[in-house]
């Protein structure tokens, strides 16, 4: 079967001040498929996903060698707009942030800063949004209350919403249910099930079972390396790198 | 068995004490200020006339009034938010989301603290020889304006800093995340996040304009004549409520006009912070 590529990464190097955080990653992210990537604590898995939609701009000190291509684009051209990459890269992030707002008015800011002002047609960005989000039944009857009312699950959902409402093309989960409770983490991980029939998604997961159950593509970054990248099943069945059958059988991590 | 009970009363022991010393800090300190506002208002609220509200004095009629100094207190208040605000918001602004060099930024932020702490007067000092002097304005309320808004710069550019601080750094990285550009995120997220710090900074302001004497007696004089405009008012002395509390009561022996100008101080104080308060919650939704 063909895949079409997403987001392809060529000879990236990461530097934070004089620390090489990524060493020559090179990486293929297929369309309409969720890749989770995998490694212990500071192997660079977080670094990674956050040079796709270019948020380690934020971090000071942070150098970057070799590029990424967003659908052939290179997102680290001068020339490319930063607002225009994040509107098509969503990111949930690993703690739920919304905004100190209403629920709606949570769920209207990404299109709102875009430009649409019109009721109606953010009412339907709403509804919509929510429902993509699997949280329409439970906040339509409150959508005036503040987002922070809600339980740290209905505000990660909240997020999802709030970031599906700019219609991205791509959505990144930055260990989006480590601060939640397993309840709401399995409506999470059936969330994304359902999403990349639309969207692209690539997860942060320090969560291996969470990593079978919801990828079709599975990265082990181990160093600042990557390691192995293949599919989920083949690369936990029968991984071919010494330190990936280490790592997935808990030998270390 | 008994040490452990001994030890348990001992303790409650400690804990009584410690809560009746604490309730005496807490009720000392309002009484004392309770002491002051109502000694204040008892003294000074029978002393305020129409009279007094709505002319200026006379010599020829012997009456005192203190509306030109009204005018002049309004005039150096709003005179100096409407320049001071944007100027030290806008710096808190670039210095918190803007400025990359952290270390001169770490510099202004201890020069500014600094600035905080100096005796007004050598503001009034240096607001006198560059305005008055050097400039040529002489005695005037503008000169009284552009001292305050030096004066009171650092302390609004700090607090709003410290606010513009607590707001989390994950709502910025959400707002940049759906593709907001930092301006927008700024205006959208950040600012009315951290609203109530800047209402503080402006209360603060408010309260050293109004009880400033010293600074003001340099640079916008005393005089208590009413102009005939605005650009008048501005260009000629006119001395603020605070000075001219000074002045009656140290120069003319009116301690009862001086009491009525302080009661007035203090309603006119709680009526701009009531406002600003207000405003602060309107402006956060």
């Amino acid at each position: 079967m063909e895949e079409s590529i997403v987001l392809s990464a060529k000879d990236l190097d990461l530097y934070y001040g004089e620390n090489q955080a990524l060493k020559k990653i090179n990486m293929d992210i297929p369309e309409r498929q969720v890749t989770a990537l995998i490694g212990p604590s500071g192997c660079g898995k977080s670094t990674f996903l956050k040079t796709l939609d270019r948020m380690n701009d934020l971090v000071q000190g942070v150098r970057i060698e070799g590029s990424v291509l967003y659908r052939g684009q290179d997102i680290y051209s001068p020339k490319l707009d930063v607002t225009w990459l994040r509107r098509q890269i969503g990111m949930v992030f690993q703690k739920p942030n919304p905004f100190p707002m209403s629920i709606y008015d949570n769920i209207a800011y990404g299109p709102r800063t875009h430009g649409i002002r019109n009721r109606k047609q953010l009412d339907e960005i709403v509804e919509r949004s929510l429902r993509g989000a699997a949280i329409w039944e439970e906040v339509k009857d409150r959508l005036k209350k503040p987002a922070l009312s809600l339980s740290g699950g209905q505000q990660q959902r909240i997020c999802i919403a709030r970031a599906l409402a700019v219609e991205p093309d791509v959505l990144l989960m930055d260990e989006a249910t480590s601060a939640l409770d397993p309840i709401s983490t399995t409506k999470i991980e059936d969330l994304i099930s359902e999403l990349k029939q639309t969207y692209t998604i690539v997860i942060v997961t320090h969560n291996m079972q969470q990593a079978t159950r919801v990828s079709d593509k599975c990265a082990f970054f181990l160093l600042g390396q990557l390691v192995e990248f293949g599919d989920t099943a083949q690369l936990f069945s029968m991984p071919k790198d010494k330190r990936t059958e280490d790592y997935i059988t808990g030998r270390f991590g | 068995m008994k040490a452990a009970e001994t030890k348990s009363k001992k303790r409650i022991l400690y804990d009584r004490t410690l809560r009746i010393l604490l309730w005496t800090c807490a009720g000392l300190t309002c009484a004392l200020l309770l002491l002051v506002i109502g000694f204040i208002f008892v003294r000074g609220l029978p002393n305020i006339s129409w009279q007094l509200l709505s002319t200026q004095p006379s010599y020829r009629n012997d009456t005192i009034g203190i509306l030109p100094n009204l005018i002049n207190t309004l005039c150096l208040i709003f005179g100096t938010l409407l320049i001071v605000l944007p100027l030290g918001a806008g710096a808190a602004v670039y210095l918190t989301e803007y400025a990359t060099n952290k270390k001169v930024v770490a510099a202004i932020e201890f020069a500014s603290e600094t600035l905080t702490g100096i005796p007004s007067i050598l503001y009034g000092l240096v607001g006198m020889l560059f305005f008055c002097n050097f400039l040529g304005w002489g005695s005037s309320v503008r000169a009284g304006i552009l001292t305050m808004v030096i004066m009171v710069l650092p302390t609004i550019m700090r607090t709003t800093q410290e606010s513009l601080k607590a707001v989390p750094q994950s709502y910025r990285e959400a707002s940049l995340g759906l593709g907001s550009g930092k301006w927008h995120m700024i205006r959208t997220v950040v600012l009315p996040s951290s609203m109530d710090g800047i209402i503080t900074g402006f209360i603060l302001a408010i309260g050293r304009i109004v009880g400033e004497s010293a600074a003001l007696l340099f640079t916008a004089g005393s005089a208590s004549v009413i102009s005939n405009s605005l650009m008048q008012t501005l260009s000629s002395s006119g001395g603020s409520l605070s000075v001219a509390l000074y002045m009656y009561v140290s120069e003319r022996g009116e301690i009862e006009v001086g009491f009525a100008i302080a009661a007035i101080l203090m309603l006119l104080t709680l009526g701009i912070n009531l406002a600003a308060k207000v405003a602060g919650k309107k402006l956060k939704k």
